[in-house]
């Protein structure tokens, strides 16, 4: 581990590489966080099943680029698919729990992520897979050293900046999109406004899996998916939002990219199979320190 | 005649809304003190410094000359003050009896206590004051069945079950049939006088805390505006003017 | 007097009315079918002695669960760490107290040391001990870490454990890393060894359930229900809120740690993943078991997780390839549509039985 420190200290173009690679990922991170603060707000949900929707996304692409197609092909897909299946799962599932307490709706979604993993351990196997994207990697000089950026990166963080933009659009300037935001601030007022509920409901859960599905499509070029990741990526949703705060956007992007330098870094230091215990470090470390911040209001963490 | 609290110079504010502002009372022992004003003038606010709800930004509360207003909601509740809360609060899961017992002071209680049963003396005094509030009836029942009005008297039965030295009532008449506010005051009454508990009372209703109180305290848009025997306070022109809200 | 005609039937001699009912014919009679099926199980089905051990110890984690979820209504997803932990916990005093942990975890052939019998059986019986004691100490530890957490913060909260728990044990070299360790081997026969787990575990779950049932009757009892029912209000009242909750989780962890000794020597071999923080099975199924019986009641998770277990069984024979997902889908089911579980939805129905009075309902 020291050695690793080291070789920071020792070639500092290092540095960049990590940094550069933790921002990437970090933008692929903060669309599913976005996305758990939305159904969150919106309908009081804690979705444990978010990591398990990137990775469904993430095995579309897979199963897209099997085919002989570019992966890439598998985001505009991956965004239909997921969303009619949360649609689904939202009428089935979600819609009974909604009204009940939170532990019975979070342990809902804890149970979906369980079916979720194991059907797609059972279709796909339980290796670890990458879509190829076929595309190179560039090489840069600096510091005395040189970094490479894949360009796959680089196109999946700018698809992750026009998605972001996109959404917020959406939600900004479209009827559904301000329904939404009425029922986040008032569920009864909105709907004794006449805003059907249920439909703002249904329809934010579906476009959630669709942003976890756009977000999986990303993961699985840039980096990998596995049945058994999802619950990772719902931890790093849930840190990034309990260490942001909910309607702090800009909060949910630092916080993003935070977590996915420190990720990286993580597993530079301590070696590859730590790399998720850096993320469940994090949670440990935002959960403290968000009780020391409400203890000197007197209240605890809810 | 101690002051049970004493409240100096606190204020309060909840981001750019200053909520209380250099408020100084005194609540004497032994006495019910009232807190009159119109909604929104911070009358909760100053109930949930005192019981150490939240940190208050300056000033002081002392109980019984100990400064308090850096400890915590429980510790206050064991050295003897209590609060009723003005949407009711009680443990709607368990029957009244399992209610009362709960709220036995916690004042000394050991280690070894939470796994003692309660004692015999116990339920004949949660029995008691359930008769004194009138919901023996009702004992067994779950708490979360019973009215509005019969779990606002089991609260206010829970808190004596406390032995508290001061009761603070958040509103105790609130959404009380009028026919049954009698039969309140009475029994707050009954409580200062044959339990020694002093109070400090938040109300709404004129002819309740009127009847009820030896001296009040009327609050207005976060600051203090009058104090002083009832009639005093009935009659200040300035408290009127808050209520009509001529300004 | 009023007082006089109005006494329930629930007194006892001393003529107090009794605020939780204690031993009723109802109790001691489930109390004794359970035992007389404890007892004539593994006679009347010695081949799957070892599935009934496993049953018992799955009535533990229901019983163990309730106290912290149904009980003091703080859901956790993490009280498989203490599982794991006891299991580790034992598993290296096992071996620490004959030989080098270090060289037994990191040889193939466990540093060629064999146990002698005597040593085995003191192994297993101070490593309980130790698992047992051990755990409860990190609950109280982890308390400081979580108990400011409500709700989903601390059921995410203990999830993280759970899951840390697992990745850095997995990279702790001298417990065997991610490889794990070979548990010393019993000194006996395969019949003698599932004889012998099966009595400890049994043992275990009645032991859990006797504790349970008189923790519950005592003022503890009643403590964790307020907590359950209003937090602040409790606090408001002066009850030591901390205090209690820190106390409930250890007695959890307790029994759980000696659960995790039981079963890591009943594998005979320990993982950090799959065998001693196994979030996604054990851990979640705790949840189920106890949310299928009916949380917050004394017999629910006993219930629960017989039922859980049988169904269990059922998919793995009949749904083999498909079991985990079946499985999943019947807890979902359960979580979404029976959330009261079977005590739950018996005490809607006849509430007479539990004691507990309705207003207007004819005597």
């Amino acid at each position: 581990m020291l050695d690793n420190l080291n070789l920071l200290a020792l070639a500092p173009v290092l540095n960049i590489q990590i940094l550069l690679d933790g921002i990437f990922i970090g933008a692929i991170f903060a669309l599913a966080a976005y996305g758990l603060a939305l159904v969150w707000g919106v309908m009081n949900v804690k979705n444990l099943a978010q990591g398990e929707f990137v990775i469904m996304g993430g095995y579309i692409a897979w199963y897209v680029g099997t085919l002989g197609i570019h992966p890439l092909f598998g985001l505009p897909i991956s965004i239909v698919v997921m969303f009619a299946f949360g649609w689904v799962t939202y009428k089935l599932i979600i819609a009974r729990v909604v009204e009940k307490d939170m532990f019975i709706s979070l342990l809902a979604t804890f149970g979906m992520a369980i079916v979720i993993q194991q059907a797609l351990n059972l279709a796909f196997g339980p290796e670890i897979q990458i879509a190829d994207s076929g595309l190179p990697t560039h090489s840069f000089k600096a510091l005395g050293g040189s970094f490479t950026v894949a360009e796959i990166k680089f196109y999946s963080f700018l698809i992750c900046c026009f998605l972001a933009a996109a959404v917020i659009a959406f939600m900004k300037k479209s009827r559904m999109g301000q329904a939404i935001r009425a029922t986040a601030q008032d569920a009864r007022a909105a709907k004794v406004m006449g805003i059907d509920t249920e439909q703002v409901f249904a329809f934010t859960y579906a476009l959630n899996a669709a942003i976890c599905g756009a977000a999986g499509v990303m993961i699985s070029m840039i980096w990998v998916i596995q049945p058994f990741y999802g619950i990772t990526h719902s931890i790093r949703s849930f840190v990034i939002v309990t260490a942001a705060g909910f309607g702090n956007l800009p909060g949910v992007i630092t916080a993003a990219f935070g977590l996915g330098i420190a990720e990286q870094y993580g597993g530079f230091i301590l070696g590859a199979e730590l790399q998720q215990a850096t993320v469940v470090g994090m949670l440990l470390f935002v959960l403290m320190w968000r009780q020391l911040q409400m203890r000197r209001h007197r209240q605890a963490v809810q | 005649m101690t002051n049970l609290i004493e409240v100096r110079s606190v204020s309060k504010a909840f981001g750019g809304v200053i909520a209380n502002k250099d408020i100084s009372i005194d609540v004497p022992e032994g006495q019910i003190t009232g807190l009159i004003g119109p909604n929104g003038s911070g009358k909760t606010t100053l109930f949930n410094s005192i019981v150490g709800y939240h940190p208050i930004d300056e000033g002081s509360i002392k109980f019984k000359g100990e400064e308090i207003s850096t400890y915590r909601v429980p510790q206050i509740a064991r050295l003897g003050m209590l609060r009723t809360f003005q949407q009711t609060r009680i443990y709607g899961a368990m029957n009244c009896i399992e209610n009362m017992l709960i709220s036995v002071p916690h004042r000394n209680a050991t280690f070894s206590d939470m796994f003692k049963p309660y004692p015999a003396e116990m339920y004949d005094r949660a029995e008691e004051l359930l008769e004194f509030v009138g919901l023996y009836q009702k004992r067994k029942l779950h708490s979360g069945d019973l009215s509005f009005g019969q779990q606002k008297l089991l609260e206010f039965a829970m808190a004596l079950m406390n032995q508290p030295e001061v009761l603070l009532l958040d509103e105790p008449t609130a959404g009380i049939n009028p026919t049954l506010i009698n039969g309140l005051i009475d029994r707050l009454k009954r409580a200062n006088t044959d339990f020694g508990i002093t109070m400090f009372v938040i109300e709404h209703n004129m002819r309740v805390i009127m009847n009820l109180a030896d001296s009040i305290y009327c609050l207005a848009h976060g600051e203090l505006l009058a104090s002083g025997a009832p009639e005093e306070v009935q009659n200040n022109q300035s408290v009127i003017d808050a209520y009509l809200g001529a300004h | 007097m009023m007082a006089v005609a109005e006494k329930s039937v629930e007194q006892d001699e001393v003529g107090k009315p009794t605020a939780r009912r204690n031993y009723t014919a109802n109790d001691i009679m489930m109390f004794g079918a359970i035992v007389l099926f404890g007892i004539l199980g593994p006679i009347l089905f010695p081949n799957y002695t070892f599935q009934i051990a496993v049953l018992w110890l799955m009535v533990l984690f229901a019983q163990t669960w309730d106290v912290m979820g149904g009980q003091m209504g703080y859901n956790s997803l993490g009280n498989i760490f203490f599982f794991g932990a006891g299991m580790y916990i034992c598993t290296v005093t096992q071996i620490g107290l004959f030989t080098d942990v270090g060289a037994y975890t990191s040889s193939t052939d466990q540093g060629n040391f064999n146990f002698t019998p005597d040593q085995y059986y003191i192994g297993v019986a101070v490593g309980l001990v130790f698992a047992a004691i051990g755990s409860a100490l990190l609950a109280v530890a982890l308390g400081w870490i979580v108990f400011g957490l409500r709700g989903p913060y601390f059921a995410i909260g203990t999830l993280g454990i759970a899951l840390a728990a697992g990745e850095l044990i997995g990279a702790w070299e001298w417990v065997g890393g991610g490889g794990g360790i070979p548990i010393p081997v019993y000194p006996g026969s395969g019949d003698g060894k599932s004889f012998f787990y099966y009595v400890l575990c049994f043992a275990s779950a009645i032991a859990t359930f006797l504790f349970l049932k008189w923790l519950y009757s005592t003022r503890f009892g009643l403590a964790i229900n307020a907590i359950r029912d209003d937090e602040e209000k409790a606090e408001a009242m002066g009850v030591h809120t901390l205090r209690h909750k820190t106390v409930a989780w250890a007695i959890s962890a307790f029994f759980l740690g000696i659960a995790g000794g039981l079963f890591g020597n009943m594998t005979g071999f320990i993982e950090p993943l799959e065998v001693a923080f196994p979030t996604i099975t054990f851990g979640i199924f705790m949840v189920a078991m106890a949310l299928l019986g009916g949380k917050g009641t004394i017999w629910g998770p006993v219930l629960g997780a017989i039922v859980f277990h049988i169904v269990k069984e059922a998919t793995w024979t009949y749904f083999l390839g498909w079991q985990w997902i079946a499985l999943g889908v019947i807890i979902i089911i359960n979580i979404v549509f029976f959330q009261q579980g079977i005590v739950g939805w018996l005490q809607e129905k006849y509430p007479h039985w539990f004691g507990i009075e309705v207003e207007g309902a004819s005597k």
